[in-house]
Parts: structure tokens; sequence; C-alpha cells
């Protein structure tokens, strides 16, 4: 059995205070909770009070590229903009990067030892738009390939070994 | 490194046009900590009291609290503060909402504006990079409007915009900035926004505040946010509900008005309408509540939800703070429907929420007096709730009578003339207070609505129940929990408080020591920008004297006990009163209105006013002696009161101060 960690988000919930992103990112500060800087938290607002638009996003994935079309929402009659559930850190907006070093933010789970009881962005909202499930799944907590390797894979499979590495040789000498 | 603080401030000089960034001197931290009290000190030093407040001259100062920014729940409060054209004194209004928290990750404690600009500008700060840019396209726009434009004419949504409406621009005396959820109201502050030519102040920062000890002061703030659960599974027993919570009063949750509808006044503070509220209107104002409320909101990280996403067919969405959904409603003698309508639109425009409904409620009963007539007010609608919409287009505008009513009722009332001053019967040193008009005198009261530095009782009150407890196991439960006394001594008012023993209990000197009790912690709170309705206001709240030392102490890593703690509290206090009282403030204008209590006991309040002065170190005409001030480290106060003749100046008479020579500010640019 493996151990699925999830934060639920009720955007009906959310109160806008942002305690998520002012704890998270001073969880996260080195040392710990030595500065808060919202814009290096983990966890965003996005908060369009005037369209009563709250959607708290939690970082996920760095990707390198932009989607290539976008999509809207509409939930209840309310629009929600493109991009607005997506988690991604990504060149199209300015959203889990570190603003010194442009680096890719991305959730942990507040990862820390000893463990604590729950992500804290979950501990501060009192308003319980953030709630916290562990649940058990079928299968091995199996070590996954990194990403490279995925990459990797494909294109072995797709161009064959031998054109990979030549191609690989070549243009790593550029 | 500076913790908590930036130990920068911004210095524009809007005449000039210039920026400038400047280091601050952390012995004024260690001396007045932040905010209000730092406000205080640079006011002292810089604006002298020859200044008018529509002088290019006075400073206009936006400051984040102490510990806005850092994680301490609901330390969000941005501090304006500057010389009000309304009282002439020193002004001075808070707002929570997100701003000050985004001023202090820009890089900044504090933005201190002097001068004028020639055309309309806005400011813009982001991080480093500081401009003042054109703002004669938002000339006119509402509050919410202007917030908005701006965001897209930057391209940046996560900017905080503080701005004012047409009030502002226009110099009513009770204009607003208001800032998305938020607003400073008090004391017109937006006017002499207006008058400097600043529309606005964008604000956005990426960079960090910082803790000195970080591991203590996180657990100090979890400590904080479980005893707010607790305490709203655990409301307090035995008063009613609006007291019973903590947070500025839930107005946006709580359907139950039962207390504000039977003990405020209607109408221009006239009438009690003790029989108003029962089964019907409750039923139908939850309904109409139910249907303008679409969610509760908070401040920068803050779990109370005082605030709320209003939606009305008739307007476009917008965000009201707590009480501004009754204080029109009953100003109108209307209902919550009306309430909900005009406070939109007044909160567009820029203007006070306990002021402006006064004034129309005053100008509504001159009108039935016969002192305004149809002549003065052309056009003037025969519907109740018209006439409240037509009155805020000519005040905002200060279009023909809406000028003079512009400057408020102690100022319309005296250019009105024609026996209107009698109709001024709820201002103190010229402001317009909460409409209260109750029995008997309350001594505690009484010191706080005369002596009361910030002019608004809200501000100044806090921490006591508002009633006695009828049964001695009440007051046993509830002084078992009480932690938040300065010491046991002060569980004695609750356990002998009895019934109907108003104005003799408490006693004088027990008085004094309630009130400095209240306003210390209200002051404190006003440094460090933590809210009032986490700290200084509700009954047992999570902040108070024991805890806020250690808050302090670790943020910025000085070595504040509760001892050095009162005493900055009270060296700000004093300041404060040093600034008004070289304004000319006198014991004269230390006064609630005459019909405030239905019975008065002149001598007893002699009394209260004497003994308060002495128990403050202030002489008998509410000056701080020489001595007090050298006490606080305020000698520098004391030698100016005294070069300036201050301490020899004889009592001020009352016919004296109520001759026609003082001046309201005008309203020619």
């Amino acid at each position: 059995m493996k151990k699925i960690k999830v934060i639920k988000i009720d955007v009906d919930k959310c109160n806008g205070c942002r305690a998520c992103e002012a704890i998270c990112s001073a969880f996260h500060a080195e040392p710990k909770y030595s500065s808060t800087n919202p814009e290096k938290s983990r966890i965003r607002v996005l908060f369009d009070p005037l369209r009563d638009i709250y959607v708290p996003v939690l970082a996920g994935e760095y990707t390198e590229a932009e989607c290539n079309g976008r999509d809207t929402y509409t939930i209840d009659g309310k629009v929600y903009d493109e991009c607005s559930f997506c988690r991604a850190s990504c060149p199209s907006r300015n959203l889990f990067k570190d603003p010194d070093s442009g680096l890719p933010l991305k959730c942990d789970m507040c990862e820390a030892e000893p463990p604590l009881p729950e992500p804290l962005c979950v501990q501060w909202c009192l308003s319980d738009a953030l709630t916290y499930e562990e649940r058990e799944e079928e299968g091995e907590e199996e070590e996954r390939p990194n990403e490279m390797e995925i990459g990797l894979e494909v294109l072995v499979k797709k161009y064959g070994a031998e054109k990979v590495m030549d191609t690989l040789a070549r243009v790593s000498k550029g | 490194m500076r913790y908590a603080e930036t130990g920068v401030n911004l210095e524009i000089d809007l005449s000039r046009g210039s920026i400038e960034k400047e280091g601050t001197d952390p012995k004024l931290t260690e001396l007045y900590l932040g905010g209000l009290g730092t406000n205080a000190k640079i006011l002292w030093d810089r604006v002298p009291p020859e200044t008018k407040p529509f002088d290019p001259d006075n400073l206009l100062i936006f400051s984040a609290g102490l510990l806005a920014g850092t994680p301490a729940p609901g330390a969000n409060r941005t501090i304006v503060s500057t010389f009000s054209p309304q009282t002439l004194l020193m002004a001075y209004s808070i707002m929570g909402g997100f701003w000050a928290p985004e001023l202090k990750f820009a890089g900044y404690d504090k933005v201190i504006i002097r001068g004028k600009s020639p055309k309309l500008v806005y400011l813009w700060i982001n991080n480093d990079k500081v401009e003042i840019r054109d703002a004669s396209h938002l000339q006119g726009k509402g509050c919410q409007e202007t917030e908005e434009l701006i965001k897209q004419e930057l391209k940046e949504p996560k900017a905080q915009v503080a701005t004012i409406g047409l009030a502002g621009e226009n110099r009513v005396y009770f204009a607003s900035i208001e800032q998305g959820r938020s607003s400073a109201s008090r004391g017109g502050i937006g006017a002499v926004m207006g008058d400097k030519g600043l529309k606005a102040i964008a604000v956005r920062g990426t960079k960090d505040v910082n803790i000195a000890q970080p591991a203590e002061f996180f657990e100090l703030c979890s400590g904080v946010l479980k005893y707010i659960q607790n305490r709203a599974d655990n409301p307090i027993k035995g008063v009613p509900p609006i007291l019973a919570g903590l947070g500025s009063p839930q107005e946006m949750s709580i359907h139950d008005e039962q207390w504000h509808t039977a003990s405020f006044a209607w109408g221009n503070a006239r009438v009690r309408r003790k029989d108003f509220w029962n089964k019907e209107i409750e039923k139908q104002w939850m309904e109409i509540q139910d249907k303008a409320v679409e969610r509760l909101i908070s401040c920068y990280n803050c779990p109370m939800k005082c605030g709320g996403i209003i939606t009305h067919p008739k307007l476009e969405r917008y965000m009201m703070k707590c009480y501004s959904k009754l204080t029109y409603t009953m100003a109108a003698m209307s209902d919550l429907d009306f309430g909900f309508k005009i406070a939109g639109l007044a909160q567009e425009y820029g203007v006070d929420g306990y002021t402006t409904p006064q004034v129309m409620a005053f100008a509504l009963e001159l009108y039935e007096a016969g002192i305004l007539t149809d002549k003065d007010l052309p056009g003037f609608p025969s519907d109740n709730e018209e006439r409240f919409f037509w009155l805020l287009e000519k005040i905002v505008r200060r279009e023909g009578i809406g000028d003079v009513l512009a400057e408020g009722v102690y100022w319309a009332a005296r250019k009105i003339g024609k026996g209107a001053e009698a109709y001024d019967h709820n201002t103190i040193k010229k402001h317009e207070q909460i409409p209260i008009k109750l029995g008997v005198l309350n001594p505690i009261y009484y010191i706080m609505w005369s002596t009361g530095e910030k002019i608004n009782i809200t501000q100044i009150e806090g921490q006591i129940p508002q009633a006695p407890f009828l049964t001695k196991e009440e007051r046993e439960e509830f002084v078992s929990d009480w932690v938040q006394v300065p010491n046991e001594k002060f569980k004695e008012f609750v356990l002998n408080w009895e019934p109907r023993t108003l104005p003799y209990y408490p006693t004088i000197e027990a008085s004094c020591e309630l009130v400095e009790w209240q306003e210390t912690m209200h002051y404190i709170d006003d440094a460090t920008g933590i809210c009032a309705g986490l700290s200084s206001f509700p009954i047992k709240p999570p902040y108070h004297i024991h805890n806020l030392p250690s808050f302090i102490s670790l943020a910025t890593g000085m070595d504040i006990d509760e001892a050095k703690l009162w005493q900055i509290a009270s060296r700000n206090r004093t300041l404060i009163r040093a600034i008004n009282v070289r304004k000319g403030m006198r014991r004269i204008d230390e006064k609630p209105p005459e019909d405030h209590w239905r019975k008065r006991f002149p001598e007893m309040e002699v009394k209260l006013l004497d003994d308060y002065y002495k128990f403050k170190g202030w002489n008998n005409e509410g000056i701080p002696t020489k001595e007090t001030l050298d006490k606080l480290d305020l000698d520098y106060a004391g030698q100016d009161l005294e070069q300036r003749g201050i301490y020899k100046e004889k009592k001020v008479k009352v016919a004296k101060r109520d001759s026609k020579k003082e001046k309201s500010q005008g309203n020619k640019k």
C-alpha cells in the first residue's frame, strides 16, 4: 500500500486572508520561520473579490513551456480565468518562482523531521478552505523514474537508442 | 539587519516631485515602537502648530504597524496620521486590509507625504522602484473603480491600492481613504490626501520581513490561532451575541441586531427604539442579509471574517466592513436593504460611514425644523430614502447645501446659523460620535468620551463587559479565566458590580485605572498594527498585556517587558496629547454632548476630570506637566510647551472659546 497525501481545497470557504501564504513562506525560510514573504510561498490565493473568485492553488511541477491554448471555466455563472486552477510554475505567469533567484517553487507538503501532523497552510486555515487527508491506495510505494528518465525512454522508443545517443553527443557539444 | 520593521521610510514631496528613501533611527523604535507612535513623533518634530491642515507643509503619513507583515495573526494595520481639517487636531485613522504588509514586503515602514501636487497624481511603489504618476484620467473615479483601473494599468493584479474617491478630491471633511475591504475614515484624512493632489498609493512588494527569534515567535503565533479557534467554539456566556466573540463585531454574519437597534440612537442620534427589534424584523432582515452577503472575508493573515462581499441588484459587487451596515439604515430610520444600497455608493465616493449618515440626518432635521428650506434644497425629493441619496450626491460634489454639509455637523451648524447649532448635539471636539444616548452617567465612559485623544470611542474602549452579571456564580465564572487583566485587582470590577449602581460604581479611582488599561491596549495596537478586533477591543482577546511584550521582543530582538511596554504606550498617548495641546486643545473641549446621558452629575463630572488628569500627571487644564513629560523621555515636548507659555496661560473660558473666531479650513484651493 502507498500513502497519498491530499490537501482538499474548498473555494467556497476561502476568506482570502492569505494566512496560508504567510505561514508557508515562513516555514520554508532558512532558518525556519526567520522571514515572511508571500511571494516565496508555495501556495497562493488567486483572488478577485469583485467577481467573488477565491482560489487557493498549491505549487506543482515546473514546466519549461507554456500551454498552446488556454481554458476558462464557468462555474455557477462565475468565469474563472485561464490558469486559475493550474499548479504549474510556468513561463506564462509570475507565480511560484522565487523572487530573488527565479527558481521554481514547489509544494512539499511541509516535509519535516519529525513530520508535522498536517501541512502548515492547512493548520493555519481556520476557515477550513484547506483540509488535509491521507489515504492508502493499492500498489507498492515504488521508486518512480525521474523526469529525465521518462523523457529519454520516450525518445529511445521512438528513435532507437543509437540515434538518441548520437544526437545527445552532438547537441551537448554545442 | 532590522527585524519586524524594514528601517526605511519613503519621503515624498509632491510639490517638488521628489522621492527619497530615508533610513530610520532604531532608537525611535525603542521609544515609540512604530505605527501611530513614530507617526506622532514625526508630526511633533516636523509640523508646527501654526501649520493648517490644508497647508502644503502638513504631512500625511501612511505607516505600517511594527508587526505588520510578520506571521502574527491580525497584524495588518495601516495607520494614517495627519492634521484634521474638521477637528483641527491630530487626525488618526487606521485600516486593515492588505496594504501595510505589502508596504513592508516592498521594503518600507512608512510613506511620508508632504507638499501638494499641481495636478492629480498617484504613487506607484514597486519594491525599489517608486514613481509619481499622472492620475488625471482617474479624476472623479470611485474608489473601487480607481483600484481596478490602477491594477490594470500597471498590469499588477497583486498590487494593493489605497485611494480616495470624489469626496476626498473635493476635500469633504469626512472623506475616507479606501483600500479593498478596509478604509481609514475618521477625521477627514481623505480630504488631506485630496488637498495634496494625491489620488492613490499603489504598492507591490516581494521582499522578506525578518524575525529575530523565529522558532519562539512562530510558537506564540500558533498559540493565538489556537486561542481564536477555542473562542469560536466557546463564546463568552451572559453577554449579547455581538460581544461574545472576537474580531470587529461580526456584522456580516450575525443576524441578531437587538443590541445595536435598541442601544444606539436612530435619526440624527435622536431616537431610541427599544421595541424596534421583533420576530418579523428579524426574519425580514435575515433574508435581506443572506441575500446580500455573498462571502465572508478577512484582512491579511487573520481568520476573523469581519467583512463581506455584498451583491445587490442595484450595485456592482462591493466589500463591506462591519458596522456601516447599520449606520445609514438607522440614520435614515429605514431598513437594512437601504443600508446595503447606500453604503456601497458612499464607499465608492469615499466617505466615513459614521459621520456621513449623521450629517445627512442632521440636514433632514434642519429641513423639518424649517431652518433649511426648499430654497436651500432645490429639488429635494419627498421620499425619505431618496433624500439621503440626494444629500450624498450634493455633499461629495460640494454642490449647493452640500458644500456646507461637507464640513460636518459642527461647522455646518455654525455656517447655517438660525439656531442650527442646537441640532449639533452629538459631536465632541467638532467630530461626530457614535450615535448613543443613554440613561445614567457612566464614570468610565465619561472619562473616555471626554479625554479620548482619538476622537472615537471604539478606538478607546474595550476589554470590559458592558453590563454587570446578575449572579455571583456568573461573575466568578467570568473572571476565572480572565487572564487579560493587568493584575488581579481588576477582577474586582466585575465581581462587585451590581445592577443599577451608576454613576457611583466603579469609584472614580477605579474608573481612572480601568480607562488607562483600555486606552493603553489601544495605543499598543496602534503601534504594532495588530487589529483591535483581536486585541484591545473585544472581551478576553488573544493578545494582551502579558503576551504582547513577548511578541514584540521576539519579533524585533528588542528587550521589552510589561513595564516597558506600558511605558511606551503612555509615552505615545502623552505625546499625542502634547501635540493637541500645542494645537490649542484644552479642558473646555473635553466634554461629552449634553444629552449623552439623561441623568447628569455636574459636580461628579468635574471631579472625574480633575482626578483623571491628576492620575495621568496632567495639570488641571489637561496639559501633561513638565515632570510627566520628562519622566516619559518627552522632555523636548515639555520645553516646547513651556517656551510657548502654555503652562502659564489662564483658564480658557467657555464664552471666549464659543466665539465665532474659530475658523474652518474653508474650501478654497
